[in-house]
């Protein structure tokens, strides 16, 4: 794989988390790939199949749904429903012809700044692994076709 | 409700071979609420299908449209208009749903991307299970409100068979025995003695064994419509 590869990774964050995980990630002066776009959320709950879906579909290298700690979610169980939403979108990866592990998820608690850029950056190295999507796959900048 | 669930991808993709626009036309009733064909269902499906074919690089045009009842000709009607920029339809409405689209729309070839399974409701989250089969001659009143045509396997009409244990049926345990279910119910409305009548063997020409049914109001037809008492 080209190392001018950087991959797009959609993180579709819980407000009351990993969102402020990740703020507090970049206050604390944690670094985690740029790469990671954060999409906030008022709970990992709002999470539908479709949303997943149109991240891939509009470009995206990898998701990440990054809820709040099991037992912890502000509305009880948004974030449980979330995991169960994901399996089925992996399944749906499985037919599509995408590598499932370009999808995951995550629980942090909003103190766990430095777990979440470590977990982001982890996931960021998965999907550089696998490459490009290749729904987007062409020749990238100094690469030959 | 009518439940149905959706057919693998590789399914709807082998029948979709060689089409290049493609409306998927959702229903706004029945299988919104199971979750199979609803505006959501549509958008996962439309957007699956997009991806698959475009990685295959054998891509596929697929827009998407709902409609809130698939099995009426007013409601899908609205879709007259832009039909015809498509060289096939894939219905995800019930089998009513698909055929409603290929009557109206007969030069338009419709797939179906759901199987209908059954009418029934969903007894908890995520699980749906059979209430009725439409027999055409309902005996509710029997059997306490539970229905042995479609819960029990073996329809029988006067008590459990040999395979009922402990209150599940020998076909799957999943399954709740009907006639232990009939039973318990009667115990408990004090209807033992009714229920220890015999039932005679049911007349199926109610049922799909009288070939496909029809309802006829005179009452509700439209005046200078021809009356069935009429005609």
């Amino acid at each position: 794989m080209s190392t001018t590869f950087e991959p797009e990774i959609v993180a579709l964050c819980c407000r009351h988390c990993a969102y402020a995980a990740a703020d507090l990630a970049g206050s604390s002066r944690q670094t985690y790939p740029p790469a990671v776009k954060i999409v906030e959320l008022p709970c990992t709950g709002r999470v539908d199949v479709v949303e997943v879906l149109h991240a891939f579909e509009n470009g995206a290298d990898g998701v990440l749904v990054a809820g709040c700690l099991e037992g912890k979610c502000h509305y009880l169980k948004g974030n449980l429903h979330a995991r169960r939403r994901l399996d089925h979108v992996q399944a749906l990866m499985d037919q599509i012809g995408l590598e499932r592990d370009r999808a995951r998820m995550i629980n942090v608690s909003a103190a766990m700044g430095v777990q979440f850029a470590e977990l982001a950056g982890e996931h960021v190295e998965t999907v550089r692994n696998l490459g490009p999507s290749p729904l987007r796959r062409k020749p990238l900048q100094g690469e030959t076709a | 409700m009518i439940v149905a669930e959706q057919k693998s991808l590789q399914e709807i993709r082998k029948m979709l071979e060689g089409r290049s626009r493609v409306l998927a036309v959702g229903c706004g009733t029945c299988v919104t609420v199971c979750h199979a064909g609803g505006q959501r269902e549509t958008a996962a499906l439309a957007s699956s299908l997009r991806m698959a074919t475009r990685i295959d690089a054998r891509p596929i045009e697929v827009d998407e449209a709902i409609v809130q009842r698939q099995c009426e000709w007013e409601y899908v009607d609205v879709l007259a208009a832009r039909i015809e920029d498509y060289d096939a339809v894939l219905s995800l409405g019930c089998g009513v749903g698909v055929q409603t689209l290929a009557e109206r729309f007969p030069r338009k070839r419709v797939y179906p991307a759901l199987n209908t399974k059954f009418m029934g409701m969903p007894t908890s989250q995520g699980i749906w299970e059979e209430r009725c089969i439409g027999c055409g001659n309902c005996i509710l009143d029997k059997t306490g409100g539970i229905c042995p045509v479609s819960r029990c396997a073996k329809q029988l009409f006067n008590g459990p068979c040999g395979g009922s244990e402990n209150g599940r049926c020998e076909v799957a345990k999943s399954t709740p025995c009907a006639w232990h279910r009939i039973w318990e119910r009667a115990e408990a409305l004090g209807l033992v003695e009714e229920l220890m009548q015999i039932t005679p063997p049911k007349d199926w020409s109610s049922s799909r064994d009288g070939g496909p049914r029809r309802i006829v109001r005179d009452d509700l037809r439209l005046p200078g419509e021809e009356t069935e008492a009429a005609s």
